[in-house]
Parts: C-alpha cells; structure tokens; sequence
C-alpha cells in the first residue's frame, strides 16, 4: 500500500493503493470520473484519454505510481472551461456525436492539440487525433469540428 | 433544402459531449453484484463437470441448472442456450456466471474453476462443413436453357471474412430484481423488445414480469441486435438467484472473440453471357453461421436476394445455405448479408466486362434494372432507379472515367494508381413481411397538460440520431418547437413495441408512424389536457405480397441506392494501398436531418473501406479467433481515408416521412468491391477475388505475378 499524492480537476487527492493499480479503475471506481470510458485497456481506442500535466494520456495504461505529483484533467472538470464551449459548439453544429462513447477522449485529444497548435491544418488534427477510435463518424466531421473550434475559438488556446 | 432536412444540435448531444451520459457501466457498483462469465476453452465438447472452488460468502455459481424457465433464448429460433447444455459448440460458449462484490475476487474464482471436458472432433472448416441450418432456393427464368445457348460461360468462387462490429462500448447488460418479484434488466442494446420477449421465457415470468429498459448504448451496427437478448437472459438468471442487481461487461477481447460478427461467406458465381451479354446467373451462397442459429436465416435471406446484384439478368437461380461450424456464432452487422454477395457480384460484372475487353462500368450500365423491371424475387422496382445519374454525379465528383482509363495504360515504378467503382441497392425495412406479420409496429405520442409531446416507441438511439429525427418529425407535424417534444430511452414498462432498431427501418418505419401520429393529435389538439394517440403499422397498398417459402413477391417496398468510387496508390515495395479518395452517392430518400445522415453515410462508408482492406479477423485450427484485440484487428483511423466525399441523391420514397428510406446500413455495402476493383487496375488488371485484401495479399499478388 502507498500513498499517492496528485491533483485531480483542481483537487488535491491523495490515493490509497497499490502504485500498479490502473489509473482508468482509479479514476472511474474511486473518485467517479465516469466520462473516462474503458474501450479496450491496452492503449488502442484512446476511449479513457485523459490529460497529465497538459499532455494526453491513455489512463489504462498508467499505472498510479506515474501520476504523484502530476495534475489529472478529466471532462469533469474541462467541461467547465471557456475551451469545452468552443468545441461543444463546433462538435454540435456539426452532428460530430454519435453514439458518444468516444466523444469525451476525443475533446481531451482535441484540447491536447490545441493548446500545443492553436491554428492546425487538418492533416495536423488528423494526427493529433489518431490515436482516439471512432467508428460512428467515418472521422470528417470531428476533424472538422476541430477545426472550426480552432477558428472560431481563436485566441483561447 | 427541405424544411425537415436543416440541422439541429442533437437532443443527446450535451450530455454526451460533456461526458455525463451514463452508460450500463457507469452507473455505481454499490450494492451491484460483478458477473463475469466462464467461458468455453474447447470448441466442442461434453461437458463432464465442473469443479468450482469454494466461494466465499456473497459469491455464486450460477448456471443452467438455475434457469427458472426455458433454458434457450428466443433469437429467431430457441437453439441459442442460456448456459451450456450437456456440451459446448464453441471456444467462449458460456458454460456459467461468476457473481460477486469483488470484480477481482470473481475473477480468480472464475479462473479457479476447472471445466472438465470430454473433447468431440470439432467441425471448423468452413468449406467442408455441411450441417444446414438453413438452406434456400429460389428463382426465375430458364437458367440451364440460357447456359446451353451461352457463348460463353463464366465460373468464379468469391470469398469473405469476419467483420467485427468494433462499437467502442462493449456488450454490457444488468439486472434488478425489482418489489413484487418483477426483473428490470438493462443495458448496451438496440431492440429493448427482443430482450423482453427472450427474458420472460427464460425467467418462466409473464410479459409484466420483467421490463427491459435500453441504457445510453455505445454504438451496435447490428452487434447488439440479438447479443443482449442472450447477456440479458444471463444475468436475469443470475440477478435471480443471487437476489440482488448483477452487471456483466465485457472486456474487448471477450467481446471480439465470443460475440456475433459478420458471416465469413464463399459465393459460387456462374454467368452465362450470350451477345455480350449476361443472360443467366446459377448462384451459390454459403455462410458460415457458427454454432448456433441466431440471426443466420435473415441474414442469409437477404444476402442471397441482392446475389444478382441491380442487374437485370432473366434467368437465375440462387442457392444460400447458412452452415454449422463450432465457432462463435455469427449475426447482425450494418448490410446483413449484403457485403457479401454485392462483393462477389460486382466483382463478376467486372471481371466478364475485362474478358470481354470492355470497361467494367460500361458493361454494368448495360445490365441496370429500371423502374418496373422485376426483381430477383419477382416482385418489382416499383420507383424511379436513380442508379445512372448517380453515377454522373460521382463521375463529376472524381472525373471517374478519365482516371480510369488514364490508370489502365501501363505503370510503372514504385507506385501504382487504380480506381474503381461498384454500385449496389440496400432493400429499406424488413426482408419480405416480416414487418407486417411479426413486428406490427406501434407508436405513440403523449401531450402533457403544459404542451410538451412525449415520442413513445422502442426504437434505441445508438448514435443514429433517433433521438433527434423522431422528435423533428413530430414537432414540424405538429408545427411547435424542437425543444418541446422528446424521446427518451425506452423503457418496454411504459412504451409500445414499435419494433426493434434494425434493417434500416426506424426512420422509415417508425418515423412515418410518428408523423402520422402527429397529425393525427394536432387534429385533435386541446390545450391543457393529457392526450394520447397511437398508429399502428399498415403494409403500402402497391406491394406484391411476400412467400418466404417460394420467395416470390416484394422482399422490400422500395430500395436506398448507391454508387461508390475509390481511388488509390499502391506502394508495390510494401504492398500498401493509399486511398487517395473515397466516394460516395447515397440515395436515402429525403434526409431527415442532413448532417445525422451524412455522418450516417460517412461513418457507414469507412466501416466499408475497413471491411476491404485492413479489417481481418480468421481463426486458427483449435477454433481460436486470433484477432481478438483492436491491436490485432486494425479499424480505420482519422489518417487512413482523409479524403472520404459523401453525397446524397434524392429519390422519396411516398411512403417514408417526406420521402425517407432506410439509410443507416446502405453505405457499407459496396465499398469492398470498389477498392478491389481499383486494387486490380493498380495491379496491371489481376483478378482478384477474395476480400479483405490487405497489403500481404498485394505482396503475395505482386510477387506470383510479377506486376
């Protein structure tokens, strides 16, 4: 048992555990971060992408002896940001959901993107989302969204 | 643009974006019991015994000798078991449930357990395998008279593999025991009605016994169209015996490797041509259903009714049968049966156009139905085919014809262009009456005293934008704003069965109910009073009526018609192709709400590309299925087709509300033989005939060919 101590959407917490216990379980079981979905738990789907220190992280594959010290950024919490309205616009003018299952890794993979490259091309949003499993949306129209977040949101990143 | 057509922000939109929709699996595991099923290791088997290990107090072993009811679960017929009988068809059969507080603890007993197998020859190729769980045959014309008179006969066998519906939400489903004895069971699901009537077998319950309720559902694509009847019926049993709520979710390789999938199918193709012409088609379409029935009759019946394609050929004769292997079983995904034979017909077309020495999509023009031409069933094209000038549009869209000839001339260097095209219908609603006869649709609206409608119906919103598109038609009916008529999950407690969420019906379907209601209620409108009212599902007047037993008749009252064109680059030195555009023509009828189709279209199209090119998923020779992770089995990416282009053409269909047809399977369709074709030019006009076809292939073709 160790004692891991981290910030969780502004929160200090401190986690009593083993330092292999997934963060993903962490996060959904103990401290009800339910937006962070679990697709597959080996790294594939990006499903339960969550934000470490302002960079994007498959949470099934952290194990809580990496996150002491660091500060964890859920959809709890950006979805209160100046930053989540831009993209939930953008998103919904476009029909950019679906089933949603993806959708709260795929904001976290945009909001990763965006505050490195505030104005990328498309290719640029195409990488930065690579790594976030969609199969509802054949992809344009998230890209898309992105991309008119980045427009329209401008000089918030 | 139509009225109805404009966008809206979806209903289910903020929730969802902001991560606060819950799913079967986010709700809290206070009080909830994990069960975790244990799985067959053998693909068949007696069952000997198993020896559990002690369980802890709270923990249970649950299996079937703890059904209350009937051990079989109603699919389309009862073969499907609830837990294993006295042997086990299939690696991943469910032989019992796990349940208990501890996700981990449950998971040790579970890997505890010691299934004591007495192992049988399994049957596992496909080829040879020869147990019919269905076999049909239909036809029209003179077929051996055509083949005797031919110039030329053509023989060619097609083949095709799993696909795996990849939904990013795995199958998921949980049960409540309820006050009163009654079983709420819930969860990842897209036919609440399917589950309820599965379950109230099971649990030897009346239909007020249980009531199901589908939870917000991580895309189906037909994966969860008869799986959730089966999960469900298990954890109603467990909740049962345990007497407290069980959650099972499954992990993805569980999911991809025990869960229905598409049919893998060989297609023996014969054509007789006489004058440049297809005269006779003697088709045989065989799938590989696994080791139980469940969704493999419809599946097969309306892969073999598209079999001849959107060709007008007078003489055919079609032969499906669906046979037992012991493998996972197949079922329901997005084209159900279609994939597979428009693959090997398409593929045909243009291999006698090559031999012929004319251009693939000349020759098929050639051979197009039209408007009041009969059909493989002898029914009839009842509505304008639209099929030409949709290829205009799309020959407009890429300069098709140029590329084509321009990538048939001889190429050379490292790498290699081709481009190609197929063009295919999707059959809108239920194959033959089974909308009139078993389903029966009904649907309903509630007015509240302060004006606010209510949709009531059973169809799931799993992305598709049901949601949306049911409270749209409604509301522009009614003449009153959006925001004042919702459609919530169903809950079978407090709706009608409108019918279950597949074969492209629900908008069709449903949504014209709803529209019909709508009038109906504005007709009768009277502020601050409680209203209801109800329509009930009529069969078109124009149909000629369906025989199943002699399949003569309209299979389907209208058609969704498409065109697609792929062209790519071959790196002949790694053998990958590059898809330099991807494009679409997808008639649906009136959009209900163009950006919900259009994501519908893309979305479906790419699922396609995925089917033809990366998505390969085989089992080995103990029956194993190998690609059982996302890192084993490839899905397209944000990077793999950035160039994909959907259109929509529009040809209403009277019946649909404001000229909608079925949408949401059609655009996976085609997109197989279109990029095989393209392949094939790439490749310096090789044949090819089996799909997915991957960049091995293409270094297999390249180096026997020397291309």
């Amino acid at each position: 048992m160790a004692e891991i101590r981290f910030v969780l959407n502004g929160k200090e917490e401190t986690y009593t555990g083993s330092l292999s216990d997934r963060l993903l379980d962490v996060l959904r079981d103990v401290y009800r971060c339910t937006s962070v979905k679990c697709g597959c738990k080996e790294g594939e789907c990006g499903a339960c992408s969550v934000l470490i220190d302002g960079t994007l992280y498959n949470s099934c594959c952290v194990a809580m002896g990496a996150v002491e010290g660091s500060s964890i950024v859920t959809m709890e919490s950006f979805r209160e940001t100046k930053r989540f309205e831009a993209l939930e616009k953008a998103f919904g003018e476009l029909s950019a959901v679906q089933c949603g299952f993806c959708i709260p890794g795929m904001v976290l993979a945009a909001e990763a993107l965006l505050s490195k490259n505030p104005h990328p091309t498309e290719d640029e949003i195409r990488d930065g989302l690579s790594g976030n499993l969609c199969r509802c949306t054949g992809y344009n129209a998230i890209v898309n969204a992105v991309n008119n977040a980045a427009k329209e949101g401008n000089g918030l990143w | 643009m139509e009225k109805i057509s404009q966008s809206v922000v979806k209903k289910d939109h903020a929730p969802k974006i902001s991560g606060r929709s819950i799913y079967v699996a986010d709700y809290p595991s206070e009080g909830v019991l994990c069960g975790k099923i244990l799985h067959s290791k053998v693909a068949r088997a007696r069952i000997k015994g198993v020896d559990v290990p002690e369980l802890p107090e709270g923990y249970f072993y649950v299996d079937a000798r703890d059904v209350p009811g009937d051990n079989n679960v109603n699919i389309v017929l009862d073969d499907t078991p609830v837990f294993c009988r006295e042997t086990v068809e299939y690696i991943g059969e469910p032989i019992a449930m796990i349940c208990g507080p501890d996700p981990a603890k449950v998971e040790e007993i579970r890997d505890a357990c010691i299934v004591n197998y007495e192992e049988l020859e399994p049957v596992l190729d496909f080829r040879s395998a020869d147990e019919k769980f269905f076999d049909y045959n239909f036809g029209h014309g003179d077929v051996d008279k055509a083949f005797k008179e031919a110039d030329k006969v053509y023989e060619e066998e097609f083949e095709t593999g799993y696909q795996e519906q990849g939904y990013l939400e795995t199958q998921g489903m949980m049960a409540e025991p309820e006050e009163g004895g009654r079983m709420f069971v819930h969860g990842s699901a897209q036919c609440a009605y399917y589950i309820h009537g599965a379950v109230k077998r099971v649990l030897g319950c009346d239909s007020d016994g249980v009531h199901i309720l589908q939870d917000v559902t991580g895309g189906g694509f037909g994966g969860k169209e008869a799986f959730p009847s089966i999960l469900g019926c298990e954890v109603a049993v467990a909740a049962r015996k345990c007497n407290k709520p069980v959650r099972c979710v499954f992990d993805r390789r569980e999911d991809m490797e025990y869960t229905s999938k598409r049919h893998p199918s060989l297609c023996h193709y014969k054509a007789a041509v006489k004058d440049g012409r297809v005269t006779a088609l003697d088709i045989d379409v065989k799938f590989n259903a696994g080791a139980y029935s469940t969704l493999s009759a419809v599946v097969l019946q309306r892969g073999i009714i598209a079999s001849p394609g959107i060709y007008n050929v007078p003489n055919v004769r079609v032969h499906g049968w669906a046979v037992k292997t012991n493998t996972t079983p197949c079922g329901a995904y997005r084209g159900f049966g279609g994939p597979q034979t428009f693959f090997a017909i398409e593929m045909l077309m243009d291999h006698i156009a090559a031999d012929l020495g004319k251009d693939s999509l000349e020759f098929k023009e050639a051979h197009l139905v039209k408007e009041g031409d009969v059909t493989s069933t002898n029914g009839k094209y009842h509505f304008p085919v639209p099929v030409k000038d949709m290829i205009e549009e799309i020959d407009k869209a890429c300069d098709y014809r140029k590329k084509r000839a321009e990538y048939k001339k001889p190429q050379s260097g490292r790498y290699r262009r081709g481009i190609g095209m197929s063009m295919y219908f999707h059959g809108a609603g239920f194959t033959g009456s089974g909308e009139r006869d078993l389903i029966k649709a009904v649907a309903k609206l509630r007015k509240y005293k302060d004006g606010r409608v209510e949709v009531l119906a059973s169809n799931g919103e799993i992305g598709q934008g049901v949601r949306t598109t049911f409270p749209k038609i409604v509301a522009n009916e009614l003449d009153i704003p959006l925001d004042r008529v919702f459609y919530d999950h169903p809950d079978t407690a407090r709706v009608p069965d409108s019918g279950p969420t597949v074969a492209s019906r629900s908008l069709m379907v449903v949504g014209e109910l709803l529209r019909r209601a709508a009038i109906k209620l504005k007709e009768q409108w009277a502020d601050g009073e409680e209203q209801e009212v109800e329509e009930r599902f009529k069969e078109p007047d124009f149909l000629i009526p369906f025989y199943l037993d002699k399949f003569e008749g309209d299979a389907y009252p209208t058609y969704a018609w498409a065109v697609n064109a792929i062209e790519l680059e071959i790196d002949t030195y790694t053998g990958r192709a590059k898809v330099l555009g991807a494009y679409g023509n997808f008639d649906v009828g009136t959009p209900a709400d163009y950006n919900i189709v259009l994501g519908q279209m893309e979305g479906g199209f790419l699922q396609g590309i995925g089917y033809a090119s990366i998505e390969k998923m085989e089992y080995d020779n103990k029956g194993r299925i190998r690609n059982n992770s996302y890192s084993d089995y490839l899905m397209p990416t944000t990077k793999d087709v950035p160039n994909l282009k959907c259109m929509l053409h529009v040809e209403k269909y009277p019946e649909g509300p404001y000229g909608a047809k079925g949408a949401g399977e059609l655009p996976l369709v085609g997109a197989t033989s279109a990029y095989l074709e393209a392949v094939e030019q790439a490749l310096g006009g090789v044949k090819l005939n089996h799909a997915p076809f991957t960049a091995e292939d293409t270094l297999a073709v390249i180096e026997k060919e020397g291309v």
